[in-house]
Order: structure tokens, then C-alpha cells, then sequence
């Protein structure tokens, strides 16, 4: 039987950690567990214990390769100082073009108050032209949007540095916000759960932003789709 | 029968610089009366407030409540429910489009849009203008 070779100071601290993670355990403490099981073989052993030893030591070995590793890499680091920077820039883009565009309008709408002072064909030539500067400036509000789902997609980033720095020190602090569940992690809204059929999207799981060019639906797409309910 | 230029019409988007452009595009179609409210739940207070509105025009995916929540809300009200509501967003993925059209939409515009789009589907839910 594996489980009667298991010595009882090993099967303690095997039970203490379930009780105290489930099944989340730090490396660390799976560190621990492989060099106790490696503390058991003493006595007699066969072929297949050395076999089985070597492996063992192998993968603590391993197991210490990538926590010096991962130390070297400093996600401490990326977490509290280069995430929260990013995200900062990306804010700062959002805010200078929203500034940059009400510029922008500020001076179409006084070109377009020139109109009355203009003979008819050259006033149909500047409200034109200030039509295309407005359609143009449409491209704030996608900006902002997609700048939007980068912050976010970042902040998913620092949620999971977030766990990599808790997996390989325990002794982070762990006050620190929980991740966030994504639209994706959060239940679905029983109501929507139809008994038949596909499942209709949740109203949450409809807030996805601008599509990227290449596959976002176009108007005529769209209205197509609309007129197929006629 | 032409359209009343004069209707009053409400643009619902929580970028103000969004509200500003659909104002100006709105102004150079010859609308007069137009307002403006930065959510869902901004607009369904002046909806009520005031039941002369002839057009919503809103964004989708605003806090605390989204264009689809102020649609449903439209719909469900019985003074409000015939009120033309086209929304105009980002958000372009087909179940987006089912989902505004289930909820009782006129017609939906995606961004980015220029005039002429805005103009068309103006004509398609109120009449020529």
C-alpha cells in the first residue's frame, strides 16, 4: 500500500495543508512535502525507490530553478510599479485626445457660424467641411473605448502577477484587493438561462466594446441582420 | 408627411464629447430642440419629466444604466413605448444587434458613423426631412 510507506509526520502535514488551502498550495509548500517524502526512503531500498528518489529530487530541483526564477523576473515590480504606469499613460492618451478633439470642434463650430457671412456655394463647401471634421472627430469616443478594454485587460494582467507573487511568497501581503471577476468568470443571469435553444448572452456578456476592424460587423451588416426580422 | 424639425429629441452618451457631434450633426439636419443626458437613467428621468420627445438617440454601454436598460424602460412604459429609439454605439458583434432588436429598437447605427448613416436612419424611423 503507497499510503502505509507515507511516514505519519508527512500524512500530518499533508492534512494540515488541505485543511488550511484545498487545493491551492504555495509552492513552497509543495517544496516541503516533496522533501519530506524524499526524508522517508530510508532503510532498504530498491531500484525502483532510487528511480523514484532521483525523479523527486529532480523535481525539487526544479521547483527551487523556478522560484529563483520568478524572483529574477520581479513581479512585485511589474505589479506595483509598471501596470499601474501603463495604465496611467493609457488614461493620459484617453484625457489629451478628448482635450485635443473638443479643440478641434471648438473651431469647426466657429467656422461653421462663418456661413451666413458666405455666398451660398462657398457656405455649402464649409458646412461640408465641418460635417467631415465632427465624423472625424467620432474617433475619440472608439479611441477611449478600446483604450478602455487595454486598462482593463491590464488590470486582469496584475490580478494574475497578483498570484504568481502570492504562489511563490507566501508571505505577500494579502490585503490586497482580490481579482476582480471578468464578465466571462461571473455566473450567468439564471432569467437568460433558457430551458431549450442557445442560451442568450447576459446584458453583461453584451458589453464588448469596439470589435477590431477586421472582424467587426458593418453597417450594412447590420442592417441587414435588422431587416431579416422583418 | 415631413418631418417636425422642431420635435424635441433627447441624445443619450456618456462621452460628452460623443453628445456634442451628434448635436452638431443633428443642428446641420435643421433639428432644433435637442437634449442631452450622459446615462440611461439621466434620460428615462427627463423621458418621463417631460413626455414631448420625439426621438432617443442613445449609446449602449454607459453607467449605471446602458442604453439597452433605457430601451427596455421605453418600451415598458405606456407612455413612452411608441417613442422612435435608435441606438447608436460601438458595439457591433450580432447578438448585440438581435438583442436591441428584441428589446423593441428602431433602427442602429454603429461607430464609427458619418452623417450620411445618421441621416438615412433618421429618414427610416421618422420619415423624409
Amino acid at each position: 500500500m503507497a499510503g502505509a510507506v507515507v511516514d505519519e509526520a508527512l500524512q500530518a502535514r499533508l492534512a494540515e495543508i488541505r485543511q488550511e488551502r484545498g487545493d491551492t498550495v504555495a509552492v513552497a509548500d509543495v517544496a516541503t512535502v516533496v522533501e519530506a517524502l524524499l526524508a522517508t526512503m530510508t532503510g532498504d531500498v530498491t531500484a525502483e525507490d532510487v528511480q523514484l528518489y532521483k525523479e523527486l529530487e529532480g523535481l525539487a530541483r526544479y521547483i527551487h530553478a523556478a522560484r529563483s526564477e520568478i524572483a529574477a523576473i520581479n513581479p512585485g515590480e511589474i505589479q506595483s510599479q509598471f501596470l499601474p504606469s501603463a495604465s496611467d499613460e493609457l488614461d493620459a492618451i484617453v484625457e489629451a485626445t478628448e482635450k485635443a478633439t473638443n479643440q478641434i470642434m471648438d473651431a469647426a463650430e466657429v467656422l461653421e457660424d462663418l456661413q451666413g457671412d458666405l455666398p451660398a456655394e462657398a457656405a455649402e463647401r464649409l458646412a461640408a467641411a465641418t460635417t467631415a471634421i465632427y465624423e472625424a472627430c467620432t474617433f475619440q469616443d472608439i479611441t477611449g473605448q478600446r483604450i478602455t478594454k487595454v486598462v482593463r485587460t491590464l488590470k486582469i494582467i496584475e490580478d494574475r502577477v497578483d498570484g504568481l507573487v502570492r504562489a511563490f511568497d507566501p508571505s505577500f501581503d494579502k490585503t490586497r484587493a482580490a481579482p476582480d471577476a471578468t464578465a466571462a468568470d461571473k455566473p450567468a443571469d439564471p432569467a437568460a438561462a433558457a430551458p431549450e435553444g442557445p442560451r442568450k448572452p447576459t446584458d453583461e456578456e453584451l458589453l464588448n466594446g469596439p470589435q477590431a476592424v477586421e472582424s467587426a460587423m458593418r453597417q450594412d451588416d447590420i442592417d441587414a441582420l435588422l431587416a431579416s426580422f422583418d | 408627411m415631413a418631418v417636425d424639425l422642431n420635435m424635441r429629441v433627447l441624445i443619450v452618451d456618456d462621452y460628452k464629447t460623443m453628445l456634442r457631434i451628434i448635436r452638431n450633426l443633428l443642428r446641420q439636419l435643421g433639428f432644433t430642440n435637442i437634449d442631452e443626458a450622459t446615462d440611461g437613467s439621466a434620460a428615462l428621468q427627463l423621458l418621463r419629466a417631460n413626455g414631448n420627445y420625439g426621438l432617443v438617440i442613445s449609446d449602449w454601454n454607459m453607467e449605471p444604466m446602458t442604453g439597452l436598460q433605457l430601451l427596455r424602460e421605453v418600451r415598458a412604459d405606456a407612455k413612452l413605448k411608441m417613442l422612435p429609439f435608435i441606438m447608436v454605439t460601438a458595439e457591433s458583434k450580432s447578438e448585440n444587434v438581435i438583442a436591441a432588436k428584441e428589446a423593441g429598437v428602431s433602427n442602429y447605427i454603429v461607430k464609427p458613423f458619418n452623417a450620411e448613416t445618421l441621416k438615412s436612419k433618421l429618414v427610416s424611423v421618422l420619415g423624409d426631412f
